[in-house]
């Protein structure tokens, strides 16, 4: 039997800075190191368990980009949501990225092996400026916002996670692309000796996603260097991730290495998985369900000790007023 | 092997009670990874909770489903009669897990809404057939007693409970359909099952060719 016994050592450091349960969270904190000093040497030296919070200078990699769990600077926003994001360690202990397995805790457990610094990012198809570019000229690190979104997951969880990044909109405009750009396509990094879940039967690899350049432009449109006032850690997709919050999560684009400009709506991965189930748009609608569960509520993840409530789904999942206007005319049952 | 004293004695008076600390034991773990988890202590669950409790629930259900259809193959391989004891009680365990999957899901994912559960078993099919599945086992469990074989009588209470084989077919189903893509433990069940599945239909080839030999 696939009984559970690993203990995950991301339970050890259990924090939480926003969330209004803070006083609950600081018990568990309290509690779990006692536990590390019980555990003595062998705990000391896991790197989960140290406190990069306290990092009082930000590690530059070979790439000349934060490394992942670094603290970053970035400028907050208005961008929030009632409540305030959820746990840490939920977003760095839950997590979907199939290229290091199926399982929640897979990414967490495998991405360490992820290279990612130097990292480049490959420019290409309807552009002027194509080519292959260092992070630090895709990105002002300068010019980092923090905003507080909603993600809502496909399979009918959510999170709300201070993500921290640029407008997608200043990055692309950098890239030229020409007129005859009608989409953009992402590309995910690719090893199959760094990724595990890749060797398995699942996904076609790389993972590809793809907007249309007005979603692409929309001031909700994010590129992610980082997360909870942290450079991005590798299982949530670092150095460089896409952020649609009016999207299933599946439209992001973890560890992007690839940007095409296109003049038609190119494949998605999941799309190309299975078409009857994940369409190219993928909005967030609680009116049209996946044809094997409802989409109407979800499960917000990172309770106490891991319990869940359950909320009703927004439609375009709370961000109405800056997205409907995308899809006017648009039958969102078939263009699901 | 059969006729080994020692299996003999582990037979008549171990086998039994053993089997039922192991059956008891997924539910055990269960209670305590809950109890941590309501102390507000770490716990094994991960942080979806709900999920992950009525799917720990449907996997032990389905492996223990998948033991009890392995117990004549194992008994006829090995020639060990006394394995066969314990068929109806991992078999009640198999519904008892079920059950309560049933339970956790309509709870923890459906917050006790009908209309909820009403829609699931309508519009999906994986839970149409995982209902199936649990409905078929309701009528095994009850007769799963000394009285009822008496009161059926052997031949009645075999064929009924050949129902066994589409309650596994249907749950195994229902496992295959729930995931996103094919990938591990829905596949491996899938598999084992149709290996237990082909051992039967070779067992009743086998005989329908030689009649006494399968028989003795």
């Amino acid at each position: 039997m696939d009984l559970k016994f690993r203990r995950n050592p991301d339970y050890q450091t259990l924090r939480d800075d926003i969330t209004p349960e803070r006083m609950f969270m600081d018990r568990r904190h309290i509690l779990s190191a006692a536990g590390l000093l019980g555990a003595g040497s062998i705990l000391g030296a896991l790197p989960a368990c140290s406190e990069p919070e306290q990092t009082p200078t930000a590690p530059a990699t070979a790439g000349g980009h934060a490394a992942p769990g670094a603290a970053v600077t970035a400028k907050k926003t208005a961008f929030a949501v009632a409540g305030g994001a959820t746990v840490e360690d939920a977003f760095t202990g839950y997590c979907n990225f199939y290229e290091f397995g199926t399982g929640k805790e897979d990414p967490p457990r495998y991405a360490s092996k992820m290279t990612v610094s130097p990292w480049q990012v490959t420019v290409e198809g309807e552009t002027d400026a194509p080519g292959a570019y260092a992070l630090k000229d895709l990105i002002d690190y300068s010019k980092l916002e923090e905003r507080v979104y909603r993600h809502r997951c496909v399979e009918a969880w959510s999170m709300v996670v201070p993500w921290v990044g640029v407008p997608m909109q200043s990055v692309l405009a950098k890239l030229k692309p020409k007129s005859t750009a009608k989409f953009v396509q992402f590309e995910t990094y690719l090893n199959k000796k760094e990724m595990p879940g890749t060797n398995r039967p699942s996904l076609q690899w790389p993972y590809v996603e793809g907007l249309r350049m007005d979603e692409a432009n929309n001031d909700l449109t994010l590129f992610a260097v980082g997360a909870y006032g942290k450079a991005l850690q590798k299982q949530n997709g670092a150095p460089l991730r896409t952020v649609i919050p009016w999207k299933y999560g599946f439209k992001a684009t973890k560890s992007v290495v690839k940007i095409r400009f296109l003049a038609t709506q190119p494949g998605t991965a999941w799309n190309k998985a299975n078409a009857n189930e994940y369409g190219f748009y993928s909005n967030v609608n609680p009116n049209v369900s996946h044809p094997r569960w409802s989409q109407a509520s979800e499960r917000v993840i990172g309770g106490k000790g891991g319990f869940n409530e359950r909320r009703d789904t927004e439609m375009f999942n709370g961000y109405s007023s800056q997205v409907t206007s995308l899809y006017a005319g648009m039958d969102l049952k078939r263009n699901y | 092997m059969a006729h080994n004293p020692l299996l003999r004695t582990f037979g008549k008076h171990w086998l039994k009670p053993l089997t039922l600390v192991a059956l008891i034991a997924p539910f055990a773990w269960l209670a305590y990874q809950w109890s941590l988890m309501l102390a507000g202590l770490p716990n094994d669950m991960g942080w979806n909770v709900g999920q992950w409790t009525h799917r720990y629930l449907g996997d032990t259900a389905i492996r223990i489903l998948l033991v009890t259809l392995a117990i004549s193959p194992i008994r006829d391989i090995t020639g060990w009669a006394p394995i066969a004891l314990i068929r109806r009680r991992v078999g009640l365990a198999a519904f008892f897990y079920a059950a309560l999957h049933l339970l956790a899901y309509f709870w923890l994912d459906r917050s006790w809404s009908l209309p909820g559960l009403i829609q699931d078993v309508t519009l999906r099919t994986y839970i149409m057939l995982g209902m199936a599945a649990l409905t078929l086992m309701i009528p095994l469990a009850i007769t799963s007693n000394n009285s009822s074989i008496k009161k059926l009588g052997r031949k009645t209470w075999d064929r009924l409970h050949w129902l066994t084989y589409p309650v596994a077919i249907l749950a195994v189903a229902h496992n295959l359909l729930m995931v996103k893509i094919v990938e591990g433990n829905p596949t491996i069940h899938a598999v084992i099952l149709g290996m237990l599945l082909l051992w039967r239909v070779g067992r009743w080839v086998i005989g329908k060719l030689k009649p006494s030999e399968v028989a003795a």
